[in-house]
C-alpha cells in the first residue's frame, strides 16, 4: 500500500544501521535492528512506524487487549507496554517471523483451518498469545484456554479455542 | 451475434445498478486509466472479463471483491457469488481487493463496481442481485468465443471448473479462450443464471480468502498503510460536547522531539449537521506515531463547556421517567384502540426496560492516510462508506470526486461506526494545513470518548389482558435520544426512526397496538450501532413476553408461537422488508427450543432462557443455559438458529452468528457509555470491558435452517435475540429479572 517502496524489515535484509552509541539493539526475528530515538518509546511503534512489521497491531496502548503481542524470549509480551529500553538484548519474535520459512507454525495452520478470524485484526495477537499458551502448557484445557486474555471485539473465541486445541494435536499429537 | 472489436480502443465491461437497482450491462470505453485496479486486476484488457473477473493465459483466475470488508466476510462470500456463475474451480480463484469505483455518468455519480459500502447487512442482499450477472455474463464471453473459434453452435457447448466442453469432447480452458473472449461484445441484456441445484461454489464452507495473510501478519488493515513523506498526527478533542478551547498553551508539546507541528481543528458549530469532524480539537503533528501521542500529552489546554454542561446519564433517565409519565409522544403506530382495551382490562401488566449509550469499539481504530495534492487525492484508510468519504474529500478539498482515489483494506471492525467519515475529515484538514500527507490515528480513549453512538432509551412496555387471560392490547412506549440528530442523511427521517419500527414484532399479531415516542434532547452524538434498534427493540419486547409468560402461567416459547400464529407473510416498511413471515420466526424459535432442549429441568442453580426477532430480512433465536450463583454469570450451553435465506458461505453465516452471539452477550453484561456533566465517562477496554473469553461460553451452536429464500446478509442478524435470551436465562436461574443493561454488578448485589 506504499505509494512509495520503502525498505522495511519485512522485505529488507538490510538491517538498519546504529547512527550513534547511544542506540539500542534489538533483536527481531532473529535480524539485529537499531533504535536511536526515545528509548522509552514502546516497542509496537518501533515495529510498526519504523519497521514497518505491521502484523503487531495497535488495539489500546494500556495493556488491555493484547492486540499487539510479541514474544520476548519466548514468552508473549504486549509491545504496547514494553519500552525499546526494556526490550534491547531480548529475543523479539513478531507475527512475521513466527513461521520458518514457507512452513507455518502450527498454531498459524490450525487458524487457518478453523477458520478463526472474523475482521482479523487481533488475531495476531490471539496467535502470539496462543503459541505460548502452548509452550507452557502443550495439552490445555479449556480452563487454560480461558485463561487467555486477549480481545476479540468479533467475538471469535469459540474458533480460537477450537484452533487452540487442534494445534495442540498438530504439535503433540492427538488429545486425550 | 457477436463481433470483434477494435484491440486498441480499449473497451470493458461495465457493469452498474441503475437507478431502479436494475441491473446495467454495456460497454464503457476506459477512458478513465484502469491504474488504481490492484496489480493482479490489471494488464491487457484482452484479458480482462468485465470489471471483476481477469483470466490470464495460464489460466490463473482472478476476481475482484469489491465490498468493504469489516470482519463479515465479504472478501469470500462476494467473489464466491461471481465464481459460481463463472462456473470455475474456488481452489483456481485468487481474490483481489477492488478500490474504490467512482465514475461519472450522465446520470451523476456511479460506481464501476457497482454498490462498495458496508451498512445494513445489504452486501449479499445487493451481490446476490448483480455479481451473479457479472460472473454469468463473463462465462457468457468465454462460451462465444469458444462458439467462434470451433465453428459450433452455442447449445453444444457447456462449462464446468474453468473449462469450456463441446459436445465433441473438445474443450479448452478458460485461459485459452480468455483473450478471443475479451474482444467480444458482452450480451445486450442479462444471460441466464445457473439453477441452484448447479450450485457448486455458493453454498459450500469457504474459507476467508484472507485466512493465510491473516495468520501471518502479512494482511492490510488502513492503519498499516504508510506513505513516504508522510507525517503523523493525533488529535486531543474537547472532551465536552460540543465544547471549545479556552486556553492553550503548546509550548512543550512543541519542544517533544519529533513534534513537527501544532494546529487548532474547529468542531461544528452546535446545532449545526455534524458532516465532517466530530469535535473541536488540537492536532499535534509529528515524524512518529510515538512522538505525536508523547506532544499530545504535553499539551496545556483549558476548555470551554459549551451547551450540554449540565447532560448527565442521570438527568436522561430523569427526562425519560418524566416524559413517559405524560401523553404528548409521536404516535408512530396505531391499531384498533389501545385506550379501550385498556379501560376494559381486566388486568393491566406493565414492565421498563433500560439501554444505555454504545460505542462501536472497533478494534482497529479510526486513522486514515491521505495525501492532497493539486487536483488529485489519494486516501488509504479502513472504511464501511467510501463513497461518504469520496464526498467529504471533495466537499474540502474542491478536488472533483473522479480525482479522489480510494484505496480500500481490511477494517478491523466496523459495526456502524466507519459509515461515518469524520476521521477523514479530521485527516484532510490536518494535510491541508500543514501540506503534507497526513497518517492520523486515533488512540482508544480518542474512539471512547468520541463516537456516534448507539441511543440512549427507556422502554415503557404494556399488555392488557382480558378476563379469560388473553393479550386484549399491548403499548410499546420510547422514550430515547432520537436517532436523527444533526445528520444530512437522515433530515427528512421521522423522530422515531432508528429507535422505533412500527412494523416490528408484533405488530399487526395484536388488535389493539400502540407505539409511541418520546424524544430526549441530548449532545451525544448518535449513529448505527450494529443492528441498530433491533438491539433494544429484541431486549424490551422480548424481556416483556417472557415476563407476561410467567405471569400468565404459560409457557414463553408457547406464547410466542401462539402470538405469532399461523405462517404468514405481514408488511414491514422497515429495512428488511417488504415482508415478515411469522412461520420462519416461529420455525428457528421451535428448533432453537428443542436444540436448547427446552422444557426440561436444567442442573441445580441453572436456568434456561431463549427468544427470538426478525432483522433486516434474516429470523433469528438465541437460547442459553446459564447459572450466576453469587452474581457470576456463567454461560454453558449457547444455542442460535438462524434463517438468513439461501447461504452463500455456511462458515461466514456460522461465524457471524458466533460473534453476533457473543456481542450481543458482551453489550448485555458489560458495556455501556454514561455521561456527566456533557462528557463521557468510559475512556478505554478498562472501563469499556469487551467480553473475554474466560466470559464468553466455550461454544456457541449454530443452527443454519435450511431456505431457499433470496439470502438477506448475515452481519446483524446475530446479535438482537442474545441478550433477552440471556436475561431470561439469568431469571429463570435466579429469579432476578434484569430490565436496566448492562447487567455489570446488578447480580452481584443481590445474589
Ligand atoms: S495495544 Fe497493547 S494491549 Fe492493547
Ligand atoms: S477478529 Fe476482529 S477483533 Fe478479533
Amino acid at each position: 500500500m506504499q505509494d512509495t517502496p520503502i525498505d522495511s524489515a519485512r522485505t529488507s535484509s538490510v538491517p538498519f544501521v546504529a547512527d550513534d552509541d547511544t542506540s539500542l539493539p534489538l533483536r527481531i526475528n532473529g535480524k539485529p535492528f537499531f533504535h536511536g530515538g526515545d528509548p522509552s518509546m514502546p516497542l509496537l511503534w518501533f515495529l510498526r512506524d519504523t519497521l514497518r512489521l505491521t502484523g503487531t497491531k495497535f488495539g489500546c496502548g494500556i495493556g488491555a487487549c493484547g492486540a499487539c503481542t510479541v514474544l520476548v524470549d519466548g514468552k508473549a509480551q504486549r509491545s504496547c507496554l514494553t519500552p525499546i529500553s526494556a526490550a534491547t538484548g531480548h529475543d523479539i519474535v513478531t507475527i512475521e517471523g513466527l513461521a520458518t520459512g514457507d512452513a507455518l507454525h502450527p498454531v498459524q495452520r490450525a487458524w487457518i483451518e478453523a477458520d478463526v478470524a472474523q475482521c482479523g485484526y487481533c488475531q495476531a495477537g490471539q496467535i502470539m498469545a496462543a503459541v505460548d499458551l502452548l509452550k507452557r502448557t502443550p495439552k490445555p484445557n479449556d480452563a487454560d484456554i480461558s485463561r487467555i486474555t486477549n480481545l476479540c471485539r468479533c467475538g471469535t473465541y469459540p474458533r480460537s479455542r477450537q484452533a487452540i486445541k487442534r494445534a495442540a494435536e498438530l504439535m503433540h499429537g492427538a488429545t486425550k | 451475434m457477436s463481433k470483434p472489436v477494435n484491440d486498441s480502443r480499449r473497451h470493458f465491461l461495465s457493469v452498474m445498478a441503475g437507478a431502479s437497482g436494475a441491473l446495467i450491462v454495456g460497454w464503457r470505453t476506459a477512458l478513465a486509466s484502469q491504474s488504481d485496479l490492484p496489480l493482479e486486476l490489471r494488464g491487457g484488457v484482452a484479458e480482462q472479463l468485465g470489471p471483476f473477473v481477469r483470466i490470464s493465459a495460464d489460466n490463473r483466475i482472478t476476481i475482484g471483491a469489491r465490498g468493504c470488508e469489516i470482519g463479515q466476510g465479504v472478501i469470500t462470500s462476494l467473489p464466491m457469488l461471481i465464481a459460481e456463475e463463472l462456473d470455475v474451480d474456488w481452489a483456481q480463484v485468487k481474490v483481489e481487493q477492488l478500490p474504490y469505483g467512482y465514475i461519472e455518468t450522465d446520470k451523476g455519480p456511479g460506481n464501476k463496481y457497482g454498490s462498495q459500502g458496508a451498512g445494513g447487512s445489504d452486501s449479499i442482499p445487493q451481490g446476490w442481485k448483480d455479481l451473479r450477472q457479472a460472473g454469468a455474463t463473463a462465462r457468457w464471453l468465454l462460451l462465444q468465443a469458444a462458439a467462434s473459434d470451433w465453428q459450433l453452435p452455442l447449445d453444444q457447448l457447456r462449462t464446468e471448473a474453468g473449462f469450456v466442453i463441446a459436445q465433441t469432447g473438445r474443450r479448452a480452458s478458460y485461459g485459452q479462450l480468455a483473450a478471443a473472449a475479451a474482444k467480444i461484445d458482452p450480451p445486450t441484456e442479462p444471460v441466464a443464471l445457473k439453477n441452484p441445484d448447479q450450485f457448486r461454489v455458493i453454498g459450500k464452507p469457504t474459507l476467508t480468502a484472507d485466512g493465510p495473510a491473516i495468520v501471518t501478519g502479512r494482511a492490510e488493515f488502513g492503519i498499516d498503510a504508510y506513505m513516504a513523506g508522510a507525517l503523523f498526527a493525533v488529535v486531543l478533542r474537547c472532551p465536552h460536547m460540543d465544547g471549545d478551547i479556552d486556553t492553550l498553551d503548546d509550548s512543550e508539546a512543541r519542544k517533544v522531539p519529533g513534534v513537527k507541528d501544532v494546529i487548532r481543528l474547529p468542531g461544528p458549530k452546535p446545532d449545526e449537521p455534524i458532516t465532517g469532524q466530530l469535535a473541536t480539537g488540537i492536532a499535534v503533528i509529528a515524524e512518529n506515531t510515538w512522538a505525536a501521542i508523547k506532544g499530545r500529552q504535553a499539551l496545556k489546554v483549558t476548555w470551554t463547556p459549551g451547551p450540554w454542561a449540565s447532560e448527565s446519564s442521570a438527568t436522561l433517565e430523569a427526562k425519560a421517567t418524566e416524559l413517559l409519565r405524560g401523553d404528548d409522544g409521536v404516535k408512530v403506530r396505531s391499531d384498533g384502540d389501545f385506550a379501550k382495551a385498556r379501560k376494559d382490562a381486566k388486568k393491566v401488566f406493565e414492565a421498563r426496560y433500560q439501554v444505555p449509550f454504545l460505542a462501536h469499539a472497533t478494534m482497529e481504530p479510526p486513522n486514515a492516510l491521505i495525501k492532497i495534492e493539486v487536483d488529485h487525492a489519494l486516501l488509504i484508510s479502513s472504511l464501511q462508506s467510501p463513497s461518504g468519504a469520496s464526498q467529504i474529500i471533495s466537499q474540502l478539498t474542491g478536488i472533483p470526486r473522479d480525482k479522489i482515489e480510494i484505496r480500500m483494506t481490511r477494517a478491523g471492525g466496523g459495526f456502524g461506526r466507519r459509515l461515518k467519515n469524520d476521521f477523514v475529515a479530521e485527516a484532510v484538514l490536518i494535510a491541508k494545513a500543514v501540506g503534507k500527507p497526513i497518517k492520523l490515528i486515533w488512540t482508544r480513549e480518542d474512539d471512547i470518548a468520541h463516537d456516534f453512538y448507539r441511543p440512549f432509551g427507556v422502554h415503557h412496555l404494556i399488555a392488557t389482558l382480558d378476563k379469560k387471560k388473553e393479550i386484549t392490547g399491548f403499548a410499546h412506549r420510547c422514550a430515547a435520544t432520537p436517532r436523527p440528530y444533526r445528520d444530512v442523511g437522515m433530515k427528512d427521517s421521522p423522530i422515531y426512526t432508528g429507535c422505533l419500527e412500527p412494523d416490528d414484532f408484533p405488530a399487526q399479531l395484536i388488535a389493539n397496538l400502540e407505539k409511541t415516542f418520546y424524544p430526549i434532547a441530548s449532545g451525544m452524538p448518535r449513529g448505527w450501532w450494529r443492528a441498530p434498534l433491533h438491539t433494544f427493540h429484541a431486549f424490551a419486547v422480548q424481556s416483556f413476553i417472557d415476563e407476561l409468560a410467567i405471569e400468565l402461567k404459560q409457557d414463553p416459547v408457547a406464547l410466542r408461537l401462539k402470538l405469532l400464529g399461523a405462517p404468514r407473510e405481514l408488511s414491514y416498511a422497515g429495512h428488511g422488508g417488504p415482508m415478515f413471515d411469522t412461520g420462519r420466526l416461529a420455525n428457528v424459535l421451535k428448533v432453537c427450543a428443542e436444540k436448547i432442549g427446552w422444557g426440561r429441568k436444567p442442573g441445580q442453580d441453572r436456568g434456561l432462557g431463549i427468544a427470538c426477532h426478525f432483522t433486516f430480512g434474516g429470523y433469528a433465536a438465541h437460547a442459553f443455559e446459564v447459572s450466576a450463583i453469587d452474581g457470576v454469570i456463567v454461560i454453558h450451553r449457547a444455542v442460535c438458529v438462524v434463517d438468513v435465506g439461501r447461504v452463500v458461505n455456511p462458515l461466514g453465516v456460522e461465524a457471524q452468528m458466533m460473534g453476533g452471539t457473543i456481542d450481543g452477550l458482551s453489550t448485555a453484561i458489560n458495556l455501556g457509555i454514561t455521561v456527566k456533566d456533557g462528557q463521557v465517562q468510559q475512556s478505554n477496554f478498562n472501563d469499556y470491558p469487551l467480553l473475554r473469553m474466560a466470559q464468553a461460553p466455550e461454544n456457541v451452536e449454530v443452527v443454519i435452517a435450511p431456505s431457499d429464500k433470496s439470502p438477506s446478509g448475515a452481519g446483524e442478524m446475530g446479535v438482537p435475540s442474545a441478550l433477552p435470551a440471556l436475561t431470561n436465562a439469568i431469571f429463570a436461574a435466579t429469579g432476578f429479572r434484569i430490565r436496566t443493561l448492562p447487567i455489570g454488578d446488578q447480580l452481584k448485589k443481590v445474589l
